[in-house]
C-alpha cells in the first residue's frame, strides 16, 4: 500500500462567519503529482495554509507523513514555494547560492554551521533546476522565471519528500511555463518527489499532473488527470460558477 | 593624534571604542537596512537618551556615581520590547510602534533633563558624541556588548539572514521567527547603547545605515555587504575621530559627514563601473 503523504479528513475552516472549506477529504500518496484547481476564493490557498500548519482547522483531522499535524515537527521534509516568493525585495544583496542555502537553515538547526557537504548539497540543488552557471550572481538580476527556479532549489535543498507550490507560474513568461512544468515533471519522476501544485491554469497543469482535485469550498472532483480532462465543460462551469473552457494540451 | 593616543588614556579608550562600534554598528545595520527597519535605530536611540537623562538625574539627585550608559542600555532594551509589543498589537500597522516609542523617548528625556536642572556638558556629549568622555569602565562595558553582539550574530547568522530575506519561508520551514526577531531587536538596542558615547544619540542610526547604504551599491552578496560596510564604517570612524579631535568638533558630526561623503563616492563608483545599478531596482 502506498504511503500517505497528506491526509485530510472532514476538514472545515471558516474566516469569521464565512465558511471557506467544508468537509474536505483528500489523500495524497507518495509519488503523486497532484494538481489543485478551482476558482479564486474557492479555498485553495487556505487549504495550503492548513497543510503548512499556518492555520488550524475548525473541524477534522490533518495528517502529514502519517503523523497528526499537531505533533508534526519535521517541517524540513516538506518544501514550499509560495505565491509570494516572487515579491521578495529585489534589491536584497544576496547571491543565488546564499538564497538556496537558506533552505538548509531549519534542517541544520540552531548553532550548526554549514559544512562542506552542505555546500555541496546547495550546488546540487542549484544544478537540479539548471541554474549552475548563475550560482554566484545576485538574485535580483535574474529573470522572473529564473528566480522561481531558485525558490524551487531553496525548497529542494533540504531533500523534501513533498513539494508544495502555490501558483508558482504567476509572473513567469508564457514561453517559460512549459519549461517550468518539465522541471516539475522531472523532479516527480526522477527524484521521486511528491508534488502538490495549486493553479488556476488547468490547461497546462493537466498535461503534467498525475491527479487533479477541484476545490470550491468542497471537493468537487478527485481523480486522475485523464478523467479530469474528460469532464464536460458544463460540469466544470457549474463548479466554477461561471463558464470555463478547458484547453487540452497534448502530451509531447 | 597617534602620539597623543599613547600619551593620553582617555584618547586610547575613545579610539578603541570607535574601532569596536565601527565593527558592530554596520554588522547589525546590514540586517536592519535589508529588513527596511532603519528607523528602528532612531526610535531606540531616543529611548536610550531618556535612559541616559534618567541616569544623569539619579546621579545628580542621589550623588551616586555610575555610568548613565547602564540606564541608557536598560531603557533601550525596554523600548525594543515595547516596539515588539506594539507591532503585535497593530498587526496591519507594524511601523506605528516606531513613532510612538521615538516620541515617548524624547518626552521622557525632556522631563528628566528638566528634573536634573537642565543641560550640562555630559548631556551635550551624549547628544553629539565626544572624544574625551569614554572612561575605562565605559570601554569595558562596550567591549562586553561588542563581544556579545558579534557572538550572537556569528551563532545565529543563518537564521537572521533567512528571516531577513523571507519571513514567511523562515516560519514555514520551522525557524522560530519571533524569537530570532526578538534577539535581533535586543542586539540593536545594545549596539545603540554602545555607540552613543562616540557618535551621540542623534547620529547613532547614521552609523548603522550610511555605510550599509554605500556598500549596497557595490555588493553582490550579503557577506560582501557586511564586509564592505564594516570597512567603510571603520574608515569613517577613524578619520572622523582624528579630524574631530584636531578641529575640536564632536566626533558624531565628523563621522556622519565623512560617511555621507563615502556614500556619494559609492554612487560615483557605481555610475562609472556598473551599467545596471542595484539597490532600489524596480522590476
Amino acid at each position: 500500500m502506498p504511503n500517505s503523504i497528506i491526509r485530510l479528513e472532514n476538514v472545515d475552516f471558516s474566516y469569521g462567519n464565512k465558511k471557506v472549506l467544508e468537509n474536505v477529504n483528500l489523500n495524497i500518496e507518495q509519488g503523486m503529482f497532484m494538481g489543485l484547481v478551482g476558482p479564486n476564493g474557492g479555498g485553495k490557498s487556505t487549504l495550503i495554509q492548513l497543510v503548512l500548519g499556518l492555520l488550524t482547522p475548525d473541524k477534522g483531522k490533518i495528517h502529514l507523513l502519517n503523523q497528526p499535524i499537531e505533533h508534526f515537527k519535521q517541517w524540513n521534509r516538506i518544501g514550499f514555494v509560495s505565491q509570494k516568493a516572487n515579491t521578495f525585495n529585489k534589491g536584497f544583496p544576496a547571491t543565488v547560492f546564499e538564497v538556496v542555502a537558506m533552505g538548509l537553515t531549519a534542517k541544520l538547526g540552531y548553532l550548526h554551521f554549514m559544512k562542506k557537504k552542505d555546500k555541496q548539497r546547495v550546488y546540487e540543488a542549484i544544478s537540479l533546476v539548471g541554474m549552475e552557471d548563475e550560482a554566484h550572481r545576485n538574485i535580483g538580476n535574474l529573470s522572473g522565471g529564473q528566480q522561481q527556479r531558485i525558490f524551487i532549489a531553496r525548497a529542494l535543498v533540504s531533500e523534501p519528500e513533498l513539494l508544495i507550490l502555490d501558483e508558482p507560474t504567476v509572473g513567469i513568461d508564457y514561453q517559460n511555463v512549459d519549461r517550468f512544468y518539465e522541471l516539475l515533471h522531472r523532479l516527480n519522476q526522477e527524484e521521486n518527489i511528491t508534488l502538490l501544485l495549486v493553479s488556476h491554469d488547468t490547461g497546462v497543469l493537466t498535461k503534467y499532473a498525475t491527479n487533479v482535485v477541484c476545490l470550491n469550498k468542497t471537493l468537487h472532483f478527485h481523480g486522475n488527470s485523464e478523467e479530469y480532462t474528460a469532464l464536460s465543460t458544463d460540469y466544470l462551469s457549474e463548479i466554477y460558477g461561471h463558464p470555463v473552457q478547458v484547453v487540452v494540451h497534448d502530451h509531447g | 593624534m597617534f602620539s597623543d593616543i599613547i600619551t593620553f588614556d582617555f584618547l586610547r579608550h575613545t579610539f578603541l571604542t570607535g574601532l569596536l562600534i565601527g565593527l558592530i554598528a554596520p554588522l547589525l545595520g546590514s540586517f536592519l537596512v535589508v529588513r527596511r527597519l532603519s528607523l528602528l535605530a532612531d526610535a531606540l536611540s531616543h529611548v536610550t537618551l531618556a535612559g541616559i537623562a534618567f541616569g544623569l538625574f539619579i546621579e545628580k539627585q542621589f550623588l551616586i556615581a555610575f555610568s548613565p550608559l547602564y540606564s541608557g542600555m536598560g531603557f533601550s532594551i525596554i523600548g525594543a520590547v515595547l516596539i515588539e509589543k506594539l507591532r503585535s498589537l497593530y498587526k496591519a500597522y507594524q511601523e506605528i510602534g516606531i513613532p510612538i516609542i521615538l516620541s515617548g523617548g524624547v518626552g521622557l528625556s525632556v522631563i528628566f533633563i528638566a528634573l536634573a536642572n537642565g543641560f550640562n556638558t555630559d548631556l551635550f556629549g551624549f547628544l553629539f558624541g565626544s572624544v574625551s568622555a569614554v572612561t575605562i569602565n565605559d570601554l569595558y562595558l562596550i567591549s562586553a556588548i561588542s563581544i556579545f553582539v558579534i557572538l550572537a550574530i556569528v551563532l545565529f547568522y543563518k537564521e537572521l539572514l533567512t528571516l531577513s530575506f523571507d519571513e514567511e519561508h523562515a516560519t514555514v520551514s520551522g525557524i522560530h521567527s519571533k524569537r530570532i526577531h526578538f534577539l535581533f531587536i535586543v542586539l540593536t538596542a545594545l549596539v545603540i547603547a554602545a555607540s552613543i558615547r562616540i557618535v551621540g544619540v542623534l547620529l547613532v542610526s547614521a552609523l548603522m545605515t550610511l555605510p550599509v547604504a554605500a556598500a549596497m551599491r557595490l555588493a553582490q552578496s550579503f557577506k560582501q555587504l557586511m564586509v564592505l560596510s564594516i570597512i567603510l564604517a571603520e574608515f569613517s570612524v577613524i578619520t572622523g575621530l582624528i579630524s574631530g579631535y584636531y578641529a575640536n568638533i564632536p566626533p558624531g558630526g565628523t563621522i556622519v559627514v565623512i560617511s555621507i561623503i563615502v556614500l556619494m563616492l559609492a554612487f560615483l563608483w557605481n555610475k562609472i563601473t556598473l551599467k545596471h545599478p542595484k539597490g532600489d531596482r524596480v522590476s
